[in-house]
């Protein structure tokens, strides 16, 4: 009872990274709380995800297997986390900012009358005092996130309903294996006593999913570019230093929405947070969308004709001058140097 | 066939120029201080419900949309654009409200609507920026939902085909009426106004709006009975006071910072060989590269 609960995505029987991540910061609440760390698993081929999930720190695995539960569709996954939760009466919830934690979450919310907060960027355990009726609440999650296009940030608390239930983007929590031996309890559902046949109602009847080809989040290097590269050609530029550095290519959302970029290499506030060792902005500004999902990189370099872009505060080393006839230098002098 | 289509639209600050007066001491929102635009996804939104409606001209498209007095411009403006009808939910017991007092006041409303084939919101507001309302208003009621459409692929009037937007993907999904939609930005682009509808609504008003400036054209609102803009409070949807605005919130906020960023000590280099060689020659030696 009243233990901190992380919903687990599953594609094909593999845990996603965003809810590995939860795991590993719902690990750290629960020890906080002096409570349990308990995950769902919801789908199809289920064998594996204990190993892949127990390593992490989880005490309980709740496993609902049923082929009709994957892929997701919302009534079915709905109806289980809500009467699960009837029972187990959690203290928190955790799931992806993801497509479907953002289907999922404030349906489960909604149906259960109790409180979410969207793209938490810090969840911390602290107490609360409601001065007017002179109440203090001990121990509530600050679900901490930006709003208004990233330029505030609110403290979100939800003090009086049950479970406080937060969503949060891929790669703004740190993955980290607690014990590799660790070993929790599994529990087995029947899928029957949670989900009624009218959940089926809707149908999948086309799906394309591609495995992601690029891999920023976890690259060491990132030559990231933005409108400032100017062409998808010049964008060639990058990849050509990329290459060489053994670096993957990020972009700023105006770089995408100009079409020199895939959508998937965006980086910031609705792309994904990076902390490399060394990040090299390439024509980008440095507006604050942008540096929400970067700023936390070892070393920042900042390519820029504008010796006053935003983004040179931030950066460790500026370089003023034009793309184009510095990232070639940089690419010379690597060469020359590195053997 | 025909279907009866509720258009949610939210009227929001326009939080790509947000300066730092934009937000009260309480933690709510300054509107005032911010021009108010119509929620850009709720125009994909609006224009999703316009493609069925070209496909089915009986189809009715109503906005309805909560907020202060003023909001009443979103609803002239879907109906600029070919909304036929337009309802403003607007009482000081909504304010405050967070997702889920918005959606139940939402739902309310659409209980006073009657009988509705499909709602259609916006994936996302960008003040908010939550994506919770449009999911939370059909659990309310009780229907399915898709979210994250990209198109309306085909419809009658037992089931929808629609196709929506994954991470690394798209999903085409079948499932009945009634139901709601959320659209994302990705989907086609909203028609802009039409000059006849702008003729025909110039003057379309809410009460509130025909008392707060004047406009006492009896005659005018009595012959044209489409201009009188519906506008509800909370006793008008048969709302639980209690479950709306603050005291039905159960998410609270607790402080607002502003960003700032901690600004370093940068060293500056220029585009000359010799400086960008010992850089690259200096990031080697600590294995920052190499
Ligand atoms: C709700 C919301 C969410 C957002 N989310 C994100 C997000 O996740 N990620 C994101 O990146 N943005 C995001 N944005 C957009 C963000 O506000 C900026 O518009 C965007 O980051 C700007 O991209 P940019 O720096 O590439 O372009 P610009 O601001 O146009 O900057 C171009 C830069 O290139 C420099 N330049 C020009 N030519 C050259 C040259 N030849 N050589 C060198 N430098 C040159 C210029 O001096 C300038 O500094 C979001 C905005 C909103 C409202
Ligand atoms: C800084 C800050 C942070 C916040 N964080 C949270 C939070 O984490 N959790 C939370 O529950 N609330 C939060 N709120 C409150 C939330 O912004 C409001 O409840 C808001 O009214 C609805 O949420 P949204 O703007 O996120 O809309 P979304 O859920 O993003 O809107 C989705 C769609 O729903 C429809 N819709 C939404 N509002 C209306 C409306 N008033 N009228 C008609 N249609 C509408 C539109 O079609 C819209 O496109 C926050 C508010 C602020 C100021």
């Amino acid at each position: 009872m009243n233990n901190v609960f992380v919903y687990l995505e599953i594609e094909d029987g593999t845990v996603a990274e965003v809810s590995l991540e939860l795991l590993t910061k719902g690990r750290t609440l629960a020890s906080q709380l002096g409570c349990r760390l308990e995950a769902i698993a919801a789908g199809d081929k289920l064998d594996t995800i204990e190993k892949q999930v127990f390593p992490y720190g989880a005490d309980v695995l709740h496993i609902f297997k049923d082929k009709r539960l994957s892929p997701y569709t919302t009534l079915p996954h709905t109806s289980i986390l809500v009467n699960l939760f009837k029972k187990e009466k959690p203290q928190i919830c955790l799931m992806g900012a993801t497509i479907i934690g953002r289907d999922l979450g404030p349906r489960v919310s909604s149906a259960l009358g109790s409180g979410l907060t969207a793209d938490c960027t810090s969840l911390e355990i602290g107490d609360h005092e409601e001065k007017k009726v002179g109440k203090v609440y001990e121990n509530l999650l600050y679900q901490i996130r930006p709003a208004f296009g990233g330029n505030i940030v609110a403290w979100i608390i939800n003090p009086d309903h049950r479970p406080q239930m937060a969503t949060v983007r891929e790669g703004v929590m740190k993955k980290e294996i607690a014990d590799p031996n660790y070993k929790g309890t599994v529990v087995e559902h029947d899928v029957k006593d949670y989900v009624s046949p009218d959940d089926f109602v809707v149908s999948i009847i086309d799906r394309h999913v591609e495995k992601s080809k690029v891999n920023i989040k976890n690259s060491p290097i990132i030559i990231s570019g933005g409108y400032g590269v100017g062409s998808k050609e010049n964008f060639q530029l990058l990849y050509d230093l990329a290459n060489v550095l053994g670096a993957e290519v990020g972009a700023s959302r105006a770089a995408v929405d100009a079409g020199y970029a895939e959508h998937e290499r965006q980086i910031g506030q609705t792309g994904v947070t990076v902390r490399p060792k060394l990040y090299i902005a390439c024509g980008i500004s440095g507006q604050i969308q942008h540096i929400a999902g970067m700023q936390e990189s070892s070393l920042i370099i900042s390519i820029n004709n504008d010796p006053s872009a935003p983004i040179n505060a931030i950066a460790d080393y500026v370089i003023t001058g034009d793309i184009e006839k510095v990232i070639p230098k940089l690419i010379k002098y690597y060469k020359k140097n590195s053997k | 066939m025909a279907f009866n289509i509720i258009v949610l639209a939210k009227q929001v600050p326009d939080t790509r120029n947000v300066g730092k007066d934009a937000m009260k001491a309480d933690g709510t929102v300054n509107r005032g201080a911010l021009p108010a635009i119509f929620n850009p996804e709720d125009l994909n939104a609006l224009e999703q419900a316009l493609g069925i409606k070209d496909q089915y001209p009986g189809t009715k498209i109503t906005v309805l949309t909560m907020g202060p007095a003023r909001a009443a411009e979103i609803l002239r403006e879907g109906l600029f654009r070919g909304a036929d009808d337009g309802v403003l939910l607007t009482d000081r017991a909504f304010a405050g409200a967070d997702t889920l007092a918005t959606s139940y006041a939402l739902s309310m409303a659409v209980k006073q609507m009657g009988n509705f084939d499909m709602i259609i919101s916006g994936r996302q507001a960008i003040d908010g920026d939550t994506a919770q309302v449009g999911p939370q208003v059909a659990e309310k009621l009780g229907i399915p939902q898709i979210t994250y459409a990209e198109a309306i692929e085909s419809i009658d009037k037992k089931k929808i085909r629609v196709k929506r937007r994954l991470e690394n993907g798209v999903e085409v999904v079948e499932a009945p009426l009634p139901l709601l939609v959320t659209v994302n930005g990705s989907a086609r682009i909203c028609r802009p106004r039409n000059a006849k509808f702008l003729q025909k609504y110039k003057h379309a008003k809410t009460v509130t709006e025909r008392q707060t400036e004047n406009i006492d054209y009896i005659d005018l609102y009595n012959a044209r009975p489409y201009l009188n803009l519906t506008e509800w409070s909370v006793a008008d949807v048969n709302a639980d006071p209690v479950q709306c605005g603050l005291s039905g919130s159960p998410t609270k906020v607790k402080k607002i910072e502003n960003v700032v960023f901690q600004a370093k000590e940068s060293k500056r280099l220029t585009d000359d060989d010799t400086e960008l060689e010992d850089l690259i020659k200096e990031l080697i030696a600590n294995h920052t590269i190499g």
